[in-house]
């Protein structure tokens, strides 16, 4: 415990990008642990200069990447003592005295119909040989997809686990009072903040965004016919369908792991219930039947349970209940305030808010163990939610005054700050895989 | 804001015996009726005047505050907010024509959907007890509006105690 704020007071790197194709300003701070990791050199990648501009430098969106990962220590470009772009220019014997364990080259050439052709390889300087080369071809809007898969591919080569940078991330935000009342906008972002795209825009708020297994489609709750109500969105499109507006609330939407039915909370027979829609048919099953607060239904990774937030016994909870409906079984016992829990992608932990001493963090809960780590020391963390390759979790927390992004290694160990240059920001979640760009070889 | 609001009820009430008392001055010449009964009839209706004037001050002033207030995480109505939600249960007694929407407010600590569940709560809390007082269920609407629409949006206690409301609304 007094390591991890050592390290906090210690090592406060900051990095600053410029998107330039989007307005926003991203600053990405490392606030706790980016001092230990794989020493790699990622190179700039080659491109001839005559040929303009690019519009993305890959090798820096590579770089941030492993180092925002907690999981590599990326090394400064100003002790590289040559700068090789392609296989035959490559001596380990430099890359050794840096103490780099592995190296990062890459080549971008102008390619038909305004695309580029992005190569790189990865080398293990120790054993002096190649452990990964690839070559993708892509127009100038995917260059950063095609980035954050690189990043994926060194970061599964070197750690064995695969990354998940090449995914997105969902938020809400809400922009102050104006002359039309405040705005709140459902945005979907690169997992590094990038590329922030409106999916919809309303004056009333909106909460629980929740992405379909697939990454295609969002469920939501927003209030702007001045009551709770679920709509589900496609974002390719934006066509959207209201899914759910019963009497009283209409909540907490959870798609299950097959994308056809959707969790989601109901009280329209009095007092919150989960239930469980078909979507194709929009049958409801009710699975709970307490005077209880029973809401936030999270699907197990094998469809097989539902976790979810109940106050039966007095204080907010996490119980768990088969997925078809039967008995529930409390999971927490540890603090007067367990909530809005959610599986890791392997099924064996759950990340939730916890109430510690009247603070709101993110806790993880060990389902075999039932032992719970708390992960956080900010006061009101919220909306916690794994990375598909289940090392980070991302969450909302608030610093003076004001929401903000953050995400902390499933170990407690790496945390950082998103500063999205949007006003108010709240309630993330991240998407599953997204599909992969790589050229057949 | 109800700092202010008493204050307003002491001044009707200072302005209200004012009245009463000037009104009795003039009412009668002094001298006949020092030693008759009138003397006492006449402190008898001041202070049921001046008793009336309260009720009916304290009352406006009740039926003047729209938003009751709750402990963190409770939806038990406490006393203060009994007495308003009574005053305007008797305002919808006597108006049979007026509906209302209550809406259910949350502090921001705690996840937002609890927050939606316990909101809706604060607001069925104010409901239940305006039907005991006789108001028909045909005339309330709930809505749970959980923490998304705090009256302050500081992060403190002192907004925090602000947010933990029902609002009782009106619809013309």
């Amino acid at each position: 415990m007094n390591l991890r704020y050592v390290w906090q007071l210690l090592i406060s790197a900051v990095l600053i990008f410029w998107s330039l194709n989007a307005r926003a300003i991203i600053t990405i701070e490392i606030t706790q642990g980016a001092d230990s990791g794989i020493p790699i050199a990622v190179v700039p990648f080659g491109w001839d200069a005559k040929k303009g501009a690019l519009p993305h430098d890959v090798a820096a969106i590579v770089d941030a990447d492993l180092l925002r990962s907690g999981r590599f220590l990326t090394l400064p470009k100003k002790d590289f003592l040559s700068a090789p772009h392609q296989d035959r220019d490559v001596t380990f014997k430099g890359w050794r005295l840096l103490k780099a364990e592995a190296l990062v080259i890459g080549h971008i050439a102008p390619a038909a119909g305004g695309k580029f052709e992005v190569q790189f390889r990865l080398y293990d300087v120790f054993k002096e040989r190649q452990l990964a080369g690839y070559s993708y071809t892509v127009g100038p809007g995917t260059l950063r997809a095609v980035a954050h898969q690189i990043a994926d591919v060194i970061h599964e080569k070197l750690t064995g686990e695969p990354g998940a940078f090449n995914t997105r991330i969902a938020y809400i935000t809400k922009e102050a009072a104006r002359a039309g009342g405040a705005a709140y906008k459902l945005q979907v972002a690169d997992s590094d903040g990038f590329n922030p795209q409106t999916v919809v825009q309303t004056t009333e708020p909106m909460l629980s965004a929740a992405w379909s297994p697939d990454g295609s489609r969002l469920a939501y709750v927003s209030f702007e016919d001045r009551r709770s109500k679920v709509y589900m969105q496609t974002i390719a499109d934006g066509r959207r369908e209201l899914i759910a507006e019963h009497r009283g609330i209409n909540s907490a939407p959870a798609f299950a792991p097959d994308g056809r039915r959707l969790a989601l909370t109901l009280s329209r027979d009095g007092n919150p219930e989960i239930y469980v829609m078909d979507l194709a048919t929009r049958a409801l099953r009710r699975l709970t039947a307490n005077p209880a607060i029973d809401t936030e239904p999270s699907w197990s990774p094998d469809g097989k349970y539902l976790v979810f937030t109940s106050d039966r016994a007095g204080k907010p909870q996490i119980y768990r209940m088969p997925a078809e409906g039967g008995e529930a079984e409390r999971l927490t016992f540890e603090g007067d305030y367990n909530a809005r829990a959610s599986y890791s992608p392997d099924g064996k932990m759950l990340t939730l808010v916890s109430r510690q001493q009247g603070l709101y963090h993110i806790a993880t809960l060990r389902l075999d163990s039932r032992a719970l780590q708390v992960l956080t020391d900010t006061a009101l963390d919220e909306s916690p939610s794994f990375a598909p390759n289940g090392r980070l979790i991302l969450y909302a927390t608030e610093v003076r005054g004001r929401g903000l992004l953050a995400s902390v290694s499933a170990d407690g160990r790496v945390r950082q700050i998103y500063r999205l240059d949007e006003g108010d920001v709240r309630e993330p979640a991240w998407s599953p895989y997204n599909r992969e760009l790589r050229n057949k070889e | 804001m109800r700092k202010t609001g008493w204050f307003a009820v002491m001044v009707l009430v200072a302005v209200l015996a004012g009245c009463a008392g000037t009104g009795k001055k003039s009412e009668a010449p002094p001298v006949e009726d020092l030693s008759s009964g009138a003397d006492t009839r006449g402190a008898a209706d001041k202070s049921a005047t001046d008793a009336k004037g309260l009720a009916a001050a304290r009352r406006a002033e009740l039926l003047a505050q729209t938003r009751v207030y709750f402990a963190f995480d409770s939806s038990t109505i406490d006393a203060e907010a009994r007495a308003v939600i009574e005053a305007h249960a008797a305002h919808l007694a006597a108006n049979p024509q007026i509906k209302l929407t209550l809406e259910g407010h949350c502090d921001e600590r705690g996840t937002r959907e609890y927050n939606l569940a316990l909101g809706e709560r604060r607001a069925q809390a104010v409901e239940k007890l305006m039907r005991v007082l006789g108001v028909a269920g045909n005339r309330v609407t709930t809505v749970s509006f959980g923490e998304e629409k705090p009256v302050d949006a500081d992060h403190n206690e002192s907004a925090w105690r602000k947010n933990r409301r029902a609002e009782i609304l009106y619809k013309q």
